[in-house]
Order: C-alpha cells, then structure tokens, then sequence
C-alpha cells in the first residue's frame, strides 16, 4: 500500500462533476417522462499506487461510477480524465488504446466468462484484441498470468464452469491484468464469494497492487473488506458522495450520520458485543427517480433540521470532506 | 431444565443426481429449547440450508432423509405422511427465506396471500382474518399497513418484503421459525432493522428460532447456540460465547480469522483457509476437512473423527482428531498462504 499519497502528486484519475441519468420512458413512442439520477455530480480523484473504496449501499450508484469511468456506460455530464487525457474526447481508437490501463472487473465471476471458451483462450483475447502480443509470445504470457493469479498452465484448456467462484474470480482478474494496465476499477469483486475465499482474493489483490504498482477503484457495498484494502474511502449515497476521508479517518472520526449509521448497522461477530448500544436507521432508500428536495438523506436522518430539507450540502473539507449541514464531531 | 422440543438425531439426508447419490447433510444432531435461537452457520454448499428444509421437509422430488430422526413435540417428522406434514408447516414450523423476491407471489397482492394462510391455519372469517393480517403487518414495523395490504409485492422494496414474509410466517404462532439467510439478500442498514426486529418478535412471542447464515457477525447478534458446519457434517457445536471466545476446530478458527473486522489492523495479511469446499461427489476420505488444514496429520488423512464432548465443557462438541490427542499447538506463522 502506498502511504505517499501526498496532495503534489498529480492524480491518475480525476472525475469532475460526473453525471449518470437514465432516461425513463413511457408510451408507445417512448416518451422520456422523468430521469433516473443514478450518479448525480462527483468529484474525486485517484493518485497512483493507492486504493479508494466506493461505499455505499444498494442504487447508490457506485457500479454505475465504475462502468462510466471506464466508459462502458459513458456519463451524461461531467469529465472524466485518465492520465491526462478526457476520455470522453477521444475516439474509438484513442479509447481502445487507453483501455488497456484501465481495466476493470466484475462482480459476478459466473457471468462474466464466455463459458463456451476456454481460459487460455479468454485470456489471450486481451492480448490478441489489443495487438499486444506476437501470436508465438502469447501462450507463454498466458501461463505466466496464471501462475501470478495462483492458479497454473494446466488450467489453460479448462472451461469456466469447471472451476470454483474463487478461482473463476481470479481468472477475472488474470484478464485484467494481462495488459498491464495502471488501474483497475474493481466492481465489488468479493462480494459474490465466501467468506473464506473473499480473504484469499483480497490477498491477491493486495499483493497485485504492490508487485505491479497498481492503483484500484475499489467498490463494495460492505465496510470490512474495503477497511483492509483501501486507503482512502468515499462513502456514496443516492448518487452522491456524502463523505470522504482516509480509511482510519471513516472508522475513527465518521462525521456523517449516514457513515454512522452504516457503521453502526454492521453486525459485529462477537456476541458480548450484542447489547451495544447504537443506531439502528429507519426507512429505505429514497427512489432515485423521485430524490427528496434538499439533501438527500435528510428522510432518514436523526439530525435533519428545516435547511436539509430545502438546501442541497456540498461536500467541503480538504483532507476530510464531508457533504452535511451539521456534520458530527 | 426445559425440555428440549425438537431434537435431530443423526440426520442424514440424500439426493439423487445424474452422477449417482450424493450425501449431503450427515450426521447432524442437535436439540432446541421452547424460546431458544440456534444459529448454522458455514459457506455454501455446507449442508446448512439442506438441515433446515429436512426440519420442514421440503426436500423436493430427489432428495430424501435416508438416517435418522426428526422429534418435534413428541412427534418424529421423517415418519408423517405428507398430509400431517402439512398440518404442522406455516401452523407450528414456519420458514423465511433469502429471497423475499422470489418467495412472495407476484400476481397476487400482500393481502390475498397473508389470508389465504391465516385462513387455511387459523380458522378466522375473511374481516377478522383481514384485520389481523393489517395488525400483523403493523407488528412489523410497515407503515400504512391499510393501505399496504392491497398492493402487489412488486411495490415493496427488499427490507419490506422481507418484513411482509416475516409477518406472514409469524402469524400462525409458529413454536419454530426457521430463517434461511434472512438478510443475506438486504443492505446493511436495512439488515440492521431486520435483525432488530426478529430479537423483539422473539422477545415477545418466545418463539425458538433456527437462524442459517454465512455471516459470523449474524449469527453472533442472534444465537444462544451455533452449528459450524464444513462438507455437511457438524464440526463444532457450542454456545455462542464459548464458541466465539474459544472456537476449537481449526476450521472455525480459520473463518473466524478471515473476516476482514472492522477494528482489524489493515497493514496485516487477512487470514485465508487454503483451497476450496471438497465436491460432495468426491468427499475426501478421513476428515473432510483435513486438505485445507494446517495442522492435519497421518490419522486425519484415513480416519474421519467423530464429534466429541471436550472435557471440561459437556455442551462444547468439536470434530476433530487433535483435540482428541491435545496435541494441538499454538499456531505460529507458517500460516502462510497456499492457493486453491
């Protein structure tokens, strides 16, 4: 983990008042009637070698950040620029060429593999696409991948479904890595696997990082994986970023509510702990089609006073920003 | 001492495939208390959600319970006919599971499937059975439950639907609720809520309770009691604080260890249990365990435990041949990482 994340540095990546509406149609000539404000104005950025978690919980919109920034699904607003260069502005070529530093991976390790293909063949096809390898080096650089990932050259000419989700997992992130990219926006890459083989992919994540100098997008909806990898964290909700901090910071010194509650909702595995007293929030998530006026959170906030109802807070701080009217502490 | 109202005996259930019979749950025993929580928990594929449809049989077409028995109140549920099974499902035992999406009917509204239930079960007329269903909605925690009842599932969002089948399950008085990852599915905050709820409905209806879940946090702000169970066996057995504070199968020490905790130390390596769940077609000979253990031995390899009292703790059962021998050394660091 690199600790040097100091604020001279130029940043890899850079989001500038990203946008992500869904247009929501009804009718025969579908008519747009409304929209959906999956990603509603973030400004982050990333500096090489470090990992920032997305946090939030479901329709927040932290996969939908992911797949704009890697321009899978591109914003409706807002800049996104990657090493120096918006990628929105460049074209097909340009993009085809810049993606081969961003890379990224998915959730669902059963999905995302064409299960009719074999894994040398799902992994070569990165290289083959990009023109990256000699046809007579790729073999070799597929063997080689895999044995980084721990898995090995026997496993070339396996199919998908003969694997467990771990090792599926770790497939994925061979594909990633085989272009040697400089960032990867991880789509909550453990999430989909057991709690003894999340720990194993974590690892390798972690030790990816620091043989490659890696920088990760990190999201994921729960707090423990992302204490151990991250080292700075931005907590999303309803499309927004409600606070942002170093790791230590977020778990220490929470200072908006939602980061509270969501800290205080997850069950911690130790029973003399169960009759501790917290915060336990009421309601759900407001639609993203229909946001409450004001800030976002203020229906479920137990500190919601008249100005959250009517003003929309910026998140503002340098080191430890926090978007609230009355932020804690 | 209460007595115990249901005990499982050396349960073992089977299912058939394509590839031949497969064992998937065997040998488990346990006993719950009137008012008492008993947690499973262990990864997928463990066997745990198998236990608990056995409880309810509701193994479907291919799987059968081949050993063992059932007591429920005096009754042994493997022998029922499939007509008194019936009786006692949704009346006495009741069942949440994972998916409230999938477990609600889409085509009918909350209301038509609450009172088709309470009036199969409890004998009510259609007002006092819609009232009641209003009332245990409100129980809870839905708002404008009036309102509400007349809605179609697809309305509710995830927490709501998994309060609606709460309430659904609830309404017969169940003595047993088994709650098969209730909140696996949810976000966390909306997890919070239901786990809060589901303490007081047990506070209030002294309702016994079998919670299955992957999640140790889970299990250790429910239980009285916990299962591990690894490769569809019971592999440690005891009462929540001793197996938190004293887990003794290298097993549950290995899961324990691998949860990223929050008040975790982020510059250590995370703990990860080597390898992967064995294939229920080709479980290992000895202890089913005994390829990701670190501490396994010639006799792990050929002979498979069985699952014993520890000594000083009567209620403290663990599977495991070290235990057996006291050999078992404090580990140092050749926890190092092997890879599936």
């Amino acid at each position: 983990m690199n600790k040097n994340t100091t604020e001279n540095q130029t940043p890899i990546l850079t989001v500038e008042k990203l946008k992500k509406y869904y247009p929501i149609k009804k009718g025969i000539i579908s008519r747009t009637v409304g929209q959906v404000k999956a990603v509603d104005g973030l400004d982050f950025s990333i500096y090489p070698g470090e990992t920032l978690a997305l946090v939030g919980e479901s329709g927040c919109g932290k996969s939908t950040t992911g797949r704009a920034i890697v321009q899978l699904d591109p914003p409706t607003e807002g800049k996104v620029v990657f090493r120096g260069k918006e990628m929105a502005s460049l074209s097909g070529a340009e993009l085809r060429k810049a993606r081969t530093d961003l890379q990224i991976i998915f959730q669902d390790p059963y999905s995302s593999l064409n299960p009719r293909k074999r894994i040398g063949d799902l992994l070569a096809e990165p290289l083959l696409a990009h023109q990256l390898a000699e046809k007579s080096e790729v073999s070799k650089k597929v063997d080689d991948i895999l044995e980084i990932v721990g898995l090995n050259k026997y496993h070339r000419s396996r199919y998908p479904h003969e694997f467990s989700g771990g090792q599926r997992q770790r497939i994925g992130i061979a594909r990633a890595l085989i272009l040697q990219p400089k960032l990867i926006v991880c789509d909550e890459p453990v999430s989909a696997l057991d709690v003894s083989i999340q720990a194993q992919v974590l690892n390798l994540l972690k030790d990816l990082q620091k043989d490659f100098q890696l920088t990760y997008l990190f999201i994921a909806h729960g707090l423990g994986a992302v204490k151990y990898i991250s080292d700075r964290i931005a907590i999303m909700y309803l499309g927004k970023i409600v606070e942002l901090a170093k790791t230590q910071d977020i778990f220490k010194n929470p200072r908006h509510p939602y980061t509270q509650a969501l800290l205080h909702a997850y069950p911690i595995p130790n029973p003399h702990l169960r009759n501790r007293e917290r915060i336990v929030m009421e309601g759900d998530v407001p639609n993203p089609a229909n946001p409450p006026k004001g800030c976002g959170f203020h229906t479920r906030c137990p500190l919601a006073k008249d100005i959250c109802r009517e003003q929309i807070p910026g998140l503002t701080g340098t080191n430890h920003s926090v978007a609230c009217h009355f932020p804690v502490g | 001492m209460e007595k115990n109202f249901l005990e499982v005996d050396k349960l073992q259930v089977a299912f058939r495939t394509d590839k031949g019979e497969v064992v998937s749950v065997d040998e488990v025993t346990f006993q719950l208390k009137q008012g008492e929580t008993i947690g499973i928990v262990g990864e997928s594929g463990c066997g745990k959600s198998v236990t608990s449809l056995s409880v309810m049989r509701l193994l479907g077409r291919t799987g059968m319970i081949k050993k063992g028995s059932i007591q429920f109140n005096g009754k042994d549920l493997t022998k029922l006919s499939e007509a008194q099974m019936r009786e006692i499902r949704g009346n006495e035992i009741s069942m949440i599971f994972q998916e409230p999406m999938t477990s609600l009917n889409p085509v009918f509204t909350i209301g038509n499937q609450m009172l088709e239930l309470i009036h199969l079960h409890m004998n009510m007329s259609k007002s006092e059975a819609r009232a009641y269903a209003i009332e245990m909605l409100k129980k809870v925690g839905i708002p404008r439950a009036e309102q509400l009842i007349d809605e179609y599932p697809h309305k509710l969002s995830g927490g709501m639907r998994q309060r609606v089948m709460i309430a659904m399950a609830l309404s017969c008085k169940p003595s047993l609720l088994i709650a098969d990852e209730p909140t696996t599915a949810l976000d966390v905050t909306i997890q919070a809520q239901i786990l809060e709820l589901m303490k007081r409905l047990r506070q209030e209806s002294n309702t016994a309770i079998m919670i299955i879940s992957h999640d140790l946090g889970v299990i250790a702000e429910m239980a009285d009691k916990v299962l591990v169970m690894y490769a569809g066996q019971v592999v440690e057995e005891a009462d929540v604080f001793t197996l938190f504070d004293e887990p003794k199968h290298p097993y549950t020490k290995g899961l324990m260890e691998s949860i990223p905790h929050l008040e975790h130390d982020s510059q250590k390596k995370l703990f990860s249990i080597p390898g992967t769940v064995p294939n229920l077609h080709m479980m290992p000979k000895g202890c089913r365990f005994h390829d990701r253990c670190p501490y396994a031995t010639e006799k792990c390899v050929t002979e498979q435990p069985p699952l014993l009292s520890i000594p000083d703790n009567h209620n403290h059962r663990v599977r495991c041949w070290l235990l057996d021998e006291q050999q078992q050394q404090t580990p140092t660091d050749s926890r190092s990482e092997v890879i599936a």
